[in-house]
């Protein structure tokens, strides 16, 4: 066990905790503004790593076609929540658990027609090598872009979320909604923005993740689940909560994957530690947010005072 | 009444009807669309009476099908003993979950149900003795004293099982108990203010839906003669929310009408092609999904009380 797997398993877990939070952040702020749950956010993470795969492929460019299929995402999704989903804004948690339900169902479809099952995502040839970060730590460039990137943006969020006066209308939603619109905001406009932006994240986590995980149908619904968990654990509408719960939920992924079938096998026989590691290494996250609900029944950062 | 007499007659007549007509594949589509009408009904329970939004239904149901399958695979072939130990391994693990998750409200509620059943799924996952991920496949059903590899007699039995939980469910929502259950979903509060112990009561209606999934577990396991850790999975929980609110949230017949025509529906657009679609795309029955999405999203939209709730609105109105 030496220093090297521990800092290259740390800087896996950041990376997938920082994609995650891009997920996460669109969905707390759906969650959070128009308080509703929407299943399909898995699906816009989908779409966007088609439209990448398809835009990449049109411009022979990895940077422009991820660039372009960003407000492409934004766009389809946009059109989604003016069509379908602000009718849903009114209605119970139930009425919109089997919409959005619907809608991945039919969003996959309509993906299968457009694309078939899967589509290539090819990683950039000029970041596919390794980079020496310390000597004897060689790390994959490519994941270095994605830790870069989510860094960027968690930044870039979080001046926007405290520092602007969108964010100001954002952040009043999720903290009370009734008392926003009595105050004037229009609401409406606000919705299509704030779904928008989160299609975007989706957009980039899948466009990014795309090279690494297999662009396919059906590759959103398992991360909307960790997604969920996220928020949950970070408290649901808050933007800080979901990137610490991001960054823990990624972590304790990554690194319970590596570690705690080496740590079984120290006090365990191997048989009984190669199965029990990777069990106990797949349910950690849940186990996570069981005892943060547990202590903390709101969550970490819970948004409505 | 009436209409319950004739449909009892409509269901006991079903599979002598199938078997002249020479479809026993009905026969077995109709037990399948029993087990999860079954299902369906003691989700509703906790989602419907008792105003609990379980996001992880297929977490029982699953524990019942895994521990009626570890019977079986382990040589208890008596239904006797591998279905009552699946309805109590259903309803100690509905215990546990339920005691943790309903210290907490609302989405939250929601979320951590999901997050149980989750990591029950990942569970049964890594259980390599049992199939892992491949699933197991059985020897045969379970005996009942009589051979229930018959489809006929295999339908009966489930449709009494059935019968007999509607039955009971009806005698329970019209209880003191189904009053108190109601009492909290309409106002958690002032049921509380009136100084009934609200955790209990929930926890009790949550264990009795668990136990009851657990046994619509054992019997799905039975009937396909198969059981992987897809009946676990969140999308199974999420198919038989959809059953319950398409077939009418907190109705007697809600899971039974959300059962047969979420499957029913499934089974025509996959297997009956329309020939003038067929003749335009003719791989249209591979995306049979996108129909049940679109009818699924008109429900949602244009008929919000579910099916259950669209035939008594027009009774009201003849009326």
């Amino acid at each position: 066990l030496s220093w090297i797997l521990i800092v290259e398993q740390a800087l896996n877990g950041l990376q997938f905790g920082l994609m995650l939070f891009l997920l996460a952040a669109g969905l707390t702020l759906v969650f959070g503004i128009m308080d509703m749950i929407n299943l399909a956010h898995g699906s816009l993470y989908m779409l966007g790593a088609f439209v990448a795969s398809t835009l990449v492929a049109l411009t022979g460019s990895f940077t422009a076609g991820v660039l372009l299929a960003i407000p492409a995402t934004a766009l389809l999704a946009m059109l989604l929540e003016v069509s379908v989903l602000r009718t849903l804004y009114e209605r119970d948690h139930l009425s919109q658990v089997l919409a959005t339900f619907a809608l991945i169902l039919i969003l996959n479809e309509v993906v299968r027609l457009a694309w078939g099952s899967d589509a290539a995502l090819p990683m950039p040839a000029a970041l596919s090598g390794p980079v020496q970060l310390l000597p004897g730590l060689q790390y994959p460039a490519y994941r270095l872009l994605i830790i870069g990137v989510g860094l960027a943006i968690a930044v870039l969020l979080y001046f926007l979320v405290t520092r602007t006066r969108i964010g100001m209308l954002v952040r009043a939603g999720a903290s009370n909604r009734e008392m926003a619109l009595a105050m004037g905001v229009n609401i409406q406009w606000l919705f299509t923005a704030v779904f928008g932006a989160g299609a975007a994240l989706c957009a980039v986590a899948g466009a990014l993740l795309g090279p690494l995980f297999a662009v396919q149908v059906g590759m959103g619904e398992n991360i909307l689940i960790l997604a969920f968990v996220v928020i949950v654990i970070g408290g649901i509408g808050s933007i800080r909560g979901a990137l610490v719960g991001a960054l823990l939920v990624g972590m304790v992924d990554t690194v319970g994957r590596a570690f705690l079938p080496i740590l079984f096998g120290h006090f365990l026989q191997p048989r009984v530690a190669s199965a029990a590691g990777p069990a106990i290494a797949s349910v950690s996250i849940y186990l996570l947010m069981a005892v943060v609900l547990y202590f903390r029944p709101k969550g970490l950062f819970p948004a409505r005072g | 009444m009436k209409k319950l007499i004739v449909l009892g007659i409509a269901l006991i007549g079903l599979p002598l009807a199938l078997q002249a007509a020479d479809q026993m594949f009905y026969v077995s589509f109709a037990s399948r669309v029993l087990i999860y009408a079954l299902a369906a009904t003691s989700l509703n329970l906790v989602l419907g009476y008792g105003g609990m939004i379980s996001f992880g239904h297929a977490a029982f149901v699953g524990a019942g099908a895994y521990v009626a399958s570890i019977c079986l695979a382990e040589g208890v072939s008596s239904a006797w003993i591998g279905w009552p130990a699946a309805v109590a391994a259903a309803a100690l693990l509905a215990w546990l979950i339920g005691a943790l998750s309903l210290r907490t409200r609302g989405v939250y509620f929601i979320m951590i149900t999901l997050a149980f059943a989750q990591m029950m799924y990942y569970l049964v996952n890594s259980m390599k003795a049992y199939g892992g991920d491949e699933g197991l496949s059985l020897p045969g059903r379970a005996s009942l004293g009589f051979d229930l590899g018959n489809e006929i007699a295999f339908y009966y039995v489930v449709l009494f099982i059935l019968a007999a939980v509607i039955f009971l469910l009806h005698r329970l929502v019209h209880s003191r108990f189904g009053r108190v259950i109601a009492a909290i979903r309409e106002n958690e509060a002032r049921a509380a203010a009136v100084g009934l112990p609200v955790f209990r009561y929930q926890l009790a209606c949550f264990v009795i839906a668990g136990a009851a999934g657990g046994l619509a577990g054992a019997l799905l396991a039975s009937h396909g003669k198969y059981v992987n850790p897809g009946v676990l999975h969140w999308v199974q929980s999420g198919t038989l929310m959809i059953m319950v609110i398409l077939g009418g949230v907190g109705r007697l017949w809600g899971g039974v009408i959300g059962a047969a025509v979420l499957l029913g529906l499934e089974h025509v657009i996959a297997d009956y092609p329309l020939p003038w679609l067929a003749q335009l795309y003719p791989n249209y029955p591979q995306h049979a999904n996108l129909g049940v999405g679109l009818v699924l999203l008109a429900i949602v939209l244009f008929a919000p009380q579910g099916i259950a709730g669209l035939l008594s609105r027009k009774r009201h109105a003849q009326a």
